[in-house]
C-alpha cells in the first residue's frame, strides 16, 4: 500500500480543483463526499479486509470441494432435497460448489472495491467525436490524390468493367448453393411442390396402427375413439430412405363416430361405418395434432390451437389455420382390414406458394 | 511510481518489451485511469456481456461431447426409460451429456440458462438505453449494433434450442419450416435447400450446428467487440447530477475501481448462472423423447424470447388467399415475417426517426430522465406492452389451463387489446411523464412539501417547504426545453413557392406532437427566488429545529460512529454545526 491516496485531502469539496498534478491521478469531482466507516475507522477497515480475504478463502474451499464431489459422488445417485425433490446428487453438489467458488471471487472483489478502494468520484473531460478540420481536409486531399493517381475517374472502361466483375464474381458462390438440396433417386425430376403434394397413400394400401404396425380392423376402433396410424409400407420406406420424411406427410388419425353424427365429409362416403381418416399434420405450420375432444369432435393443435371439426369435413372452427385437415378416403379390403381407397386429394401439411 | 517486488519488476519489464514492439504503453497511459460513471442500470449491459462469455465457455465444453448427427442409433446410456429406443445420434449424445458425463448436465443447463439471461439482459439493457435517450448522437451506430446483436441472440438461442433433437426442439423446427414454406415465390425452394429436401431430412442438425457454434457466435463476438470499442472511445453516457455536464465524465477510474467492480461482477454473474444451472432444471430433454414428425407434446412452449412470435402466430386470424393459383398465407406471413420485420426495423431506425422529428443535431452525453421525453417514453411503453401482449398470446394454452379460461376468449381478448391497449398506455404514460414534469417544476419553485405546518406569530399558518439538495437540484435542472421545429412558409418573401412545404409541414407537426405539452423549466431567476423563499420559511422554523436537531444528534451520537476527537455533548455538536454553516 502506498502512502499517497487520492482520498486524502479531498473530503471537502473546496479543495477539489487545485489538487491534480500527480501522474496517474485525476481531478476529484466537485461533489460533497461522505466518508465511509472504513475511511475513518481503522477497525472497520480491518474488518472489511478480513471479510474480503475470507470470501477468497471460501472460494478456494469450494473449488476443492467441487473436485471432491466430482470424484466421490456417483453420477447415478439420486437424493431427496426438500423443495427440489428427487435430484441427482452429483449435479446438485457440482453446481453448488462451482457456483459458490465463482460467486465468492466476485463478491470478494466487489466488497474490496466498495469498502477499501477510494469512493471519491473523479472527472475526465470528453471531446467531440468530430475530427479536427485539418484532418478532414487531409483525408479529402488523400482521396483526391488516390483518385487522380489511379485514374479511376478518367479510365471509364476500366471503371465499368471492374464494377461489372465485382457484381458478377459472387454469382458462382450463390449458384453453388443449389446443391444444398440434392434430390434422392425417387425425387429426381420433381419440383419441391410436387414432392410436398404426394404422400405414400394410394389405393388399397393398408392402414396400420402407429408403433405396432398392426393392420386395423374397423371393430378395433370403438365409437369415440382415436388412433394414430400410418401406411403399411412406411417401415420399409423408412428403412430404404433412412429418414423420417415419409412419416411427416403420411401420418394420419382415425376417429370413429356414429355415422349420423357426421355432418359432412370431403367426399361422398369417404368414411367407413363412421370411421374417418384425416391427416395428422396441421395445415397451419405443420405440428402433428392429436388432441381430440370426442364429445364435440373437435381436433386441437397443441402448438397454436387451431381447431378443426372432424364431424364437419375437418373444417377450421377456430385458430390461425386457414385450411381444413385433408381427409383420406377409406374402406376395407377382402380380409376386412382398413385400407385407403385413394391417396390424399390435396397436399397435406402447411401451405406453400405453388399449392394453389 | 516505484515498483518494488520482483513480480512487479518482471511485469514492468514485460510491459516494456511489449511496448517496444506494439507501443502498448501509449494505450495504457490513456486508458488505465479511464473514468466510467456509476449507476446500477449500467450493469445491465455488463450482465449481457458476461452471460455471453459464460455461453461461450460452456458451449465449448458441450461441443466436445455433442454429436451433430441425425444418424439413427439405439440408445444404451444410463437413462433407463429410453434404453433401447431408436433415436438420432444428436439426441443420444445430448442424453449422454445429461446423464453419463459428470457435470455434463450442469454445463448444459448453465449453457441454456446463460443464453436465456443473455437475451433477457440485452432486452433490459436496450430499455435502459432507449428510455434515457442514450441512443442519441453520437451513439446511433451502437444502437444499431445493439439491435443486430439482439436479433442474433434470438437466432443463436433458437438454433441451440433445436440441436438436442428431442421432441420439443423438432417441433420448433417444424414450425420454422412451416413459416419458411409460407414465403411467397421462393419459400418452398428455400425450405428444400435449407433442409436438403423434405422435413426433417437427415442433414439439418449438422448444418444448424455450424451456424450455432461458429457463424452466429462469431458474428456476435465481432459485433460485441465493436460495441465495446465504441463505448470506450465515445465514453459512457452519464446521468445528470452535481458536477456532471455534457462535456465531462464523473465517476471512478478503471484501475482499480472498475477492474474490481466489473471483474468481480463477471464472477458474480458466472457464479449465479452456475448455481441456477446446478439447482434449477431447464429443458429436461429426456422427458420429451426423440423427435418424430408425427408426435408432439401438449403445452409445448418455445424459450421465452421466441414467445412473442409464437403468440403472434396464435393471435393472427386465419387469412389465406389464392391468387392466380398461387397461395399466400397471410396467417403466417404477417405474424412471423412482416410483424417482426417491422418491429426490428422501427427499433433499429428509431434514433434516426427521432432525430429527424426533433431536428436535434447536438451531441448528447448526459442522459435524459424518461419523464423529460414524454413522447419517447410513451412510445417505448406502448411497444413494450404490445410485445407483452403477444407474449401472453404465446402462453395462451398455459393460461387457459391455469385459470380455467377458454382459449378462444383469450385469443379474442388479445386480438382486441393488441390494438386498444397500447394507445391507452401511450396516453397514460405521456400524462404521467408530464405530471412528473409539473411536480419537478413545483419542486424548483417551492421546494419539497415537508408536511409540517407552522403557525407564525401573527397567526398565519404556513406549510414549511424544504430546500432541494444539491443533487436533486442538479438532476431536476438538467432538463432542457426543446422547441418544436418552426412551421414552414408556403412561399418565401419573394413569392417563390416552397417545394418542400408538405414534407416540412409534416415534420413540423410531428415535432410539435413530440414536444407538445412540455412543462417549461422555470428560469434561473425564478428557481433562485423559489429556493430563496424556501430558505426563508426554513429560517422561520429554525428555532423549533434547534431542539429537534439536538435530539437527533443524541441518537446519532449513541451509535457506533463516534471517534476520538469528536464532540461528546449535544451542546458541543450544535456549536460545531453552527460554526460550520
Amino acid at each position: 500500500m502506498t502512502d499517497i491516496s487520492p482520498r486524502e485531502g479531498h473530503h471537502d469539496s473546496t479543495a477539489a480543483h487545485e489538487v491534480e498534478a500527480r501522474p496517474g491521478y485525476l481531478p476529484v469531482a466537485d461533489i460533497p463526499h461522505r466518508p465511509r466507516a472504513t475511511d475513518t475507522d481503522p477497525k472497520a477497515a480491518r474488518r472489511a479486509e478480513r471479510q474480503v480475504a475470507s470470501m477468497f478463502l471460501l472460494s478456494m474451499l469450494f473449488a476443492a470441494l467441487f473436485v471432491v464431489a466430482y470424484v466421490a459422488i456417483d453420477k447415478t445417485t439420486i437424493i431427496y432435497i426438500p423443495v427440489f425433490g428427487d435430484v441427482g446428487a452429483s449435479q446438485i453438489a457440482l453446481g453448488f460448489t462451482l457456483g459458490a467458488s465463482i460467486f465468492l471471487i466476485g463478491a470478494g472483489a466487489i466488497q474490496w472495491a466498495k469498502k477499501l478502494m477510494p469512493d471519491v468520484e473523479v472527472v475526465q473531460m470528453r471531446h467531440d467525436q468530430v475530427s479536427p478540420q485539418a484532418d478532414t481536409d487531409e483525408a479529402a486531399a488523400n482521396y483526391e490524390r488516390g483518385k487522380d493517381e489511379s485514374g479511376f475517374a478518367r479510365f471509364k472502361m476500366i471503371r465499368r468493367t471492374l464494377i461489372g466483375a465485382l457484381v458478377l464474381f459472387p454469382i458462382p458462390l450463390v449458384v453453388m448453393l443449389r446443391d444444398l438440396w440434392t434430390p434422392t433417386a425417387a425425387e429426381q425430376g420433381q419440383s419441391p411442390a410436387d414432392i410436398l403434394s404426394t404422400t405414400l397413400w394410394h389405393e388399397d394400401l393398408r392402414i396400420v396402427s402407429d408403433g405396432t404396425y398392426a393392420p386395423v380392423r374397423p371393430e378395433d376402433l370403438p365409437v369415440g375413439g382415436l388412433i394414430s396410424a400410418v401406411p403399411e409400407d412406411l417401415r420399409e420406406v423408412e428403412e430404404v430412405e433412412g429418414n423420417l420424411n415419409a412419416r411427416g406427410k403420411a401420418a394420419i388419425i382415425l376417429v370413429r363416430m356414429s355415422p349420423d353424427e357426421i355432418r359432412s365429409q370431403q367426399g361422398d362416403g369417404w368414411d367407413y361405418q363412421g370411421i374417418l381418416a384425416y391427416s395428422k399434420i396441421c395445415t397451419h405450420v405443420g405440428c402433428p395434432i392429436a388432441l381430440y375432444e370426442q364429445r364435440t369432435h373437435h381436433l386441437l393443435c397443441p402448438c397454436h390451437q387451431s381447431t378443426f371439426d372432424l364431424a364437419d369435413s375437418g373444417n377450421v372452427v377456430f385458430g390461425p389455420a386457414a385450411r381444413r385437415m385433408p381427409q383420406l378416403p377409406i374402406g376395407v379390403d377382402a380380409e376386412g382390414y382398413l385400407v385407403a381407397r385413394a391417396g390424399f386429394a390435396e397436399p397435406v401439411g402447411p401451405s406453400f406458394w405453388e399449392r394453389g | 511510481m516505484t515498483t518494488t517486488s520482483p513480480v512487479e519488476k518482471a511485469g514492468g519489464a514485460t510491459a516494456g518489451y511489449v511496448d517496444q514492439r506494439i507501443g502498448s504503453n501509449k494505450f495504457l497511459s490513456r486508458n488505465l485511469g479511464k473514468v466510467f460513471p456509476d449507476h446500477w442500470s449500467f450493469m445491465l449491459g455488463e450482465i449481457a456481456l458476461y452471460s455471453f462469455i459464460v455461453v461461450l465457455l460452456t458451449g465449448v465444453f458441450l461441443t466436445l461431447f455433442y454429436k451433430p448427427s441425425m444418424l439413427e442409433v439405439i440408445y444404451d446410456g444410463s437413462y433407463v426409460p429410453l434404453k433401447g429406443v431408436k433415436m438420432s445420434e444428436a439426441y443420444a449424445s445430448s442424453l449422454d451429456i445429461s446423464f453419463d458425463i459428470r457435470g455434463g448436465l450442469l454445463l448444459r443447463q448453465m449453457h441454456h440458462w446463460s443464453a436465456l439471461i443473455f437475451v433477457a439482459a440485452m432486452a433490459v439493457h436496450m430499455f435502459r438505453v432507449f428510455f434515457t435517450g442514450a441512443f442519441r448522437k453520437p451513439r446511433e451506430f451502437n444502437w444499431i449494433i445493439g439491435v443486430v446483436l439482439t436479433t442474433l441472440g434470438l437466432l443463436a438461442g433458437f438454433s441451440g434450442y433445436s440441436l438436442p433433437d428431442d421432441l420439443l426442439s423438432g417441433t420448433g423446427l417444424q414450425i420454422a419450416r412451416g413459416i419458411m414454406q409460407a414465403v411467397p415465390v421462393v419459400g418452398t425452394w428455400a425450405a428444400f435447400l435449407v433442409f436438403d429436401g423434405e422435413f426433417p431430412g437427415t442433414d439439418f442438425i449438422a448444418r444448424l450446428y455450424g451456424v450455432h457454434i461458429l457463424l452466429i457466435p462469431g458474428l456476435i463476438l465481432a459485433l460485441v467487440t465493436v460495441h465495446l470499442m465504441l463505448v470506450w472511445t465515445q465514453k459512457h453516457t452519464q446521468f445528470p447530477g452535481p458536477g456532471r455536464t455534457n462535456d465531462n465524465v464523473v465517476g471512478y477510474p478503471l484501475l482499480p475501481i472498475y477492474m474490481a467492480k466489473a471483474g468481480g461482477f463477471f464472477f458474480i454473474v458466472f457464479g449465479i448462472i452456475a448455481l441456477v444451472g446446478g439447482l434449477v432444471t431447464i429443458n429436461p430433454i429426456w422427458i420429451f423423447g426423440p423427435y418424430t414428425p408425427d408426435q408432439v407434446t401438449a403445452g409445448s412452449q418455445p424459450d421465452w424470447y421466441i414467445g412473442f412470435l409464437d403468440g403472434a402466430l396464435r393471435v393472427m386470424p386465419n387469412i389465406e388467399t389464392v391468387f392466380l393459383g398461387w397461395t399466400i398465407s397471410w396467417n403466417i406471413l404477417i405474424p412471423a415475417m412482416v410483424l417482426p420485420g417491422i418491429m426490428f426495423t422501427v427499433l433499429g431506425l428509431y434514433p434516426f426517426i427521432e432525430a429527424w422529428v426533433t431536428g436535434d443535431k447536438g451531441e448528447h452525453n448526459l442522459l435524459d430522465r424518461p419523464r423529460n421525453a414524454p413522447t419517447r417514453t410513451a412510445f417505448g411503453m406502448m411497444a413494450i406492452v404490445f410485445y407483452a401482449l403477444l407474449w401472453v398470446g404465446g402462453a395462451n394454452d398455459i393460461i387457459a389451463v391455469a385459470f380455467d379460461l377458454s382459449i378462444n376468449s383469450i385469443i379474442w381478448f388479445l386480438r382486441v387489446t393488441l390494438f386498444v391497449v397500447p394507445p391507452i398506455v401511450f396516453v397514460v404514460t405521456r400524462r404521467a411523464c408530464l405530471g412528473l414534469q409539473r411536480r419537478d417544476r413545483e419542486k424548483l419553485l417551492h421546494g419539497y412539501e415537508s408536511g409540517r405546518v407552522l403557525r407564525l406569530p401573527h397567526g398565519e399558518f404556513i406549510e414549511v417547504h424544504q430546500p432541494l439538495s444539491d443533487k436533486d437540484l442538479a438532476v431536476i435542472t438538467s432538463k432542457t426545453d426543446h422547441l418544436p421545429l418552426p412551421a414552414p412558409e408556403k412561399a418565401d418573401a419573394e413569392g417563390v413557392r416552397n417545394k418542400h412545404y408538405r414534407w416540412q409541414s409534416m415534420r413540423h407537426k410531428l415535432s410539435s406532437f413530440f414536444y407538445a405539452d412540455n412543462v417549461p423549466k422555470p428560469s434561473a431567476a425564478e428557481i433562485e427566488a423559489g429556493q430563496h423563499h424556501v430558505a426563508h420559511e426554513a429560517e422561520l422554523e429554525a428555532p423549533l429545529h434547534e431542539y429537534e436537531d439536538a435530539d437527533e444528534i443524541r441518537q446519532y451520537h449513541g451509535g457506533v460512529l463516534h471517534h476520538p476527537g469528536e464532540p461528546e455533548t449535544n451542546a458541543e455538536q450544535i456549536e460545531q454545526q453552527r460554526s460550520q454553516h
